[in-house]
């Protein structure tokens, strides 16, 4: 059924312009705008209380993680012991999950609010320094965060005694040098000590053995640029936002075979089919087949899970994650055998090599992908697959392995005979077998 | 070490960023720094941070083994990626590649004869909304084809700089390496660069010419409650 062009007012009332509203205003990204956009004012708020007062806040907003984990915000900073030791904030902003397209243009274009975010969250779990960690590539979003830092530090937003409050605090931008890996939280804190990224062993948590094994928050810059907002807001006014259990609003990126692709922040909880509405309807000539609710490191939904709200809660009952709200959306002319090769080949090539499960799972899955698609397959690859996904997921050192096995184990579910089809022949090969080298 | 006055400046006040006794968080910014001054990371870069961290040379070529952002070899000054996974391949981003390849006379990783242009593929580049996506720098060129990417590439051949879609104006790769150290851009139009493009602000215009916005809230709201309220 092809949607109208322009969405109905229902579906046009679940757009949500918070953490994105400041995009539409030309110069949001310098101070002096900012500021006339209630900029630094929840900073201000923030440090007339006691920092155990904003994590009682924090918890109290129900706010979670925009990283994919969706770990609950408050709970997180009260984790950071009060021991009146060093402790440190980073922020992990290393955007790479594909299909994740929110924090580059969130960084861009309202930089101030990641800082403003950041000098809340850091004074709540007594931080005096923090660090944040850009993916290297996000070299406009470095640019600007570079600019907001200095001049927060113009005006003491950052640095000593912020307003009169006595508390300190450093912020350091820290450009990363291209590895999906390093947005593993532990393998972010290795990198960031200079090491390759590679995930650490837990126990002992970030909390406790953070950065230099102090203790360490560490949040998704989405989370924290939603910080003032929450702040100014209100716990219940954040919470009014969303559906229950899925407190706030939450960027929808909408990919691939929608009219208009693009960033749509809508209330926690609306469903493909709407986000696809707001997004003008499927491209002509383009059915619905399979979607991901947040990235390819999220199972594979088809177009039976379109009106499940995708909140954190219904979509794990529909068998995926929601990730990082990163909708992919595929048509019935996007092979769901290619979209999982060129995925595995993405998750090869990431695989930091330290655990054997993904190190050598995800190089032998390409080769078998590689074999069906060139026409060389047999029935029992399928099942081969099905054993590698066995032996990554939930063994893996950190959860690549198991976002790697994600998209072969759901597409495995919903489209086996589209495996078949290569395999029996019924579909032309995609490569020349000798061309690849298939086994 | 042969490396300039300026370049030790530099690496000083990397390192200084990072707390006492850490100085080897300055390790990642030190190779893009090193390659400012290269175009790559060379046997000499890697001494030089070895040295200037006092750790060994195995230790700096363990890391900067470990990123794709760090060259093995000398790189040109124009750095294009063409993103191929899924969602880009689906939308012709393979084809985008492949015409690359064809008009360079290049491979992935693989610079021209005349050194200027080095190409790759690349992994997601967090900008599906714009698919299928190239950058030159990492500065992105949104919503590419194969006509629009010969373009490109045959302006930068002819020593034109075609301006992004999104990102700053361009600069060389060896510029570009600066501000991955760390360093601000010093030049005011370059963060002026454009930001935004109509995906970016598709909810945005969506809601607005709606007349949508957000439930208001009151600034004063308490934080918490106080012992009145209760």
């Amino acid at each position: 059924m092809p949607a109208p062009s322009r969405p109905r007012e229902d579906v046009l009332s679940k757009l949500t312009p918070v953490v994105t509203k400041r995009w539409l205003s030309p110069g949001a990204w310098k101070l002096d705008v900012y500021e006339q956009l209630d900029g630094y004012k929840a900073l201000r708020k923030a440090l007339r209380h006691e920092p155990s007062e904003l994590v009682a806040f924090m918890k109290e907003s129900g706010h979670r993680g925009r990283g994919g984990a969706g770990f609950p915000v408050g709970m997180k900073w009260q984790f950071v012991p009060d021991d009146g030791n060093e402790h440190y904030l980073v922020v992990n902003a290393d955007e790479g999950e594909p299909g994740t397209c929110k924090d580059l243009p969130l960084m861009m274009n309202d930089p101030h609010s990641v800082i403003e975010g950041v000098a809340i969250a850091s004074y709540a779990i007594k931080a005096d320094r923090a660090f944040v960690y850009v993916r290297g590539e996000a070299v406009h979003a470095a640019r600007r965060l570079r600019q907001a830092v200095r001049e927060a530090e113009e005006v003491g937003y950052l640095g000593k005694d912020i307003l009169g409050s006595g508390f300190n605090l450093e912020v350091v931008i820290h450009s990363g040098a291209g590895a999906y890996i390093c947005g593993e939280e532990t393998a972010l804190l290795d990198s960031l000590e200079g090491l390759r990224g590679q995930p650490r062993l837990r126990p002992p948590f970030p909390a406790t053995h953070g950065l230099y094994q102090k203790p360490s928050c560490i949040n998704n810059v989405g989370t924290i640029a939603a910080v003032p907002h929450i702040v100014l807001g209100g716990a219940e006014w954040w919470k009014s936002l969303g559906s229950e259990n899925a407190a706030g609003t939450m960027i929808y990126s909408v990919s691939g075979r929608v009219k208009h692709p693009g960033q749509y922040e809508c209330a926690l909880g609306t469903t493909l089919s709407e986000l696809i509405e707001l997004a003008g309807g499927m491209e002509d000539g383009h059915e619905l087949r399979y979607f991901t609710p947040g990235g390819s490191s999220t199972p594979l939904l088809t177009d039976e899970h379109k009106d499940v709200p995708l909140d954190f809660d219904n979509v794990s009952k529909a068998g995926s994650i929601l990730g990082t709200t990163a909708i992919m959306v595929f048509s019935d002319q996007d092979c769901p055998v290619l979209a999982c090769w060129r995925w595995m080949k993405f998750y090869q090539h990431e695989s930091c090599g330290k655990c054997t499960p993904c190190r050598e799972g995800n190089y032998w899955m390409v080769r078998v992908y590689e074999r069906i698609l060139s026409g060389n397959g047999a029935e029992k690859d399928l099942k081969l697959l099905e054993d590698a996904c066995g032996n990554l997921l939930g063994r893996a050192f950190c959860g690549l392995g198991d976002g790697a096995a994600s998209s072969v184990t759901s597409s495995l579910k919903f489209f086996r005979q589209d495996y078949l089809d290569y395999i029996e022949g019924n579909k032309r090969p995609l490569f020349d077998a000798e061309k690849i080298g298939a086994h | 070490m042969s490396y300039p006055e300026k370049i030790h400046q530099q690496a000083e006040a990397v390192i200084a960023r990072y707390p006492e006794g850490r100085s080897r968080s300055a390790l990642l910014p030190l190779l893009h720094l090193v390659q400012s001054h290269d175009g790559y990371v060379s046997e000499e870069g890697i001494a030089f941070c070895a040295e200037i961290l006092d750790i060994t040379k195995a230790q700096v070529m363990a890391v900067s083994t470990f990123y794709t952002m760090y060259k093995r070899e000398p790189t040109g000054d124009w750095l294009v990626s063409v993103c191929t996974n899924t969602l880009c391949h689906a939308k012709g981003g393979q084809r985008v590649y492949d015409a690359l390849s064809e008009e360079l006379d290049v491979g992935h990783d693989e610079t021209t004869v005349d050194g200027t242009i080095t190409l790759e593929h690349a992994e997601c580049l967090a900008a599906c909304d714009y698919a299928p996506v190239v950058t030159v720098n990492y500065e992105f060129f949104d919503d590419m084809d194969e006509t629009a990417a010969l373009d490109l590439v045959r302006q930068l051949k002819e020593g034109k700089r075609p301006i992004p879609s999104r990102g700053a104006p361009l600069c060389t790769l060896r510029e570009m390496s600066v501000q991955l150290a760390g360093f601000e851009d010093e030049r005011q139009a370059a963060l002026e660069g454009n930001a935004q493009g109509e995906a970016t602000l598709a909810g945005n215009r969506l809601a607005a010419e709606a007349g949508i916005t957000a439930p208001q809230f009151d600034p004063d709201t308490p934080l918490v409650e106080t012992e009145e309220a209760k």
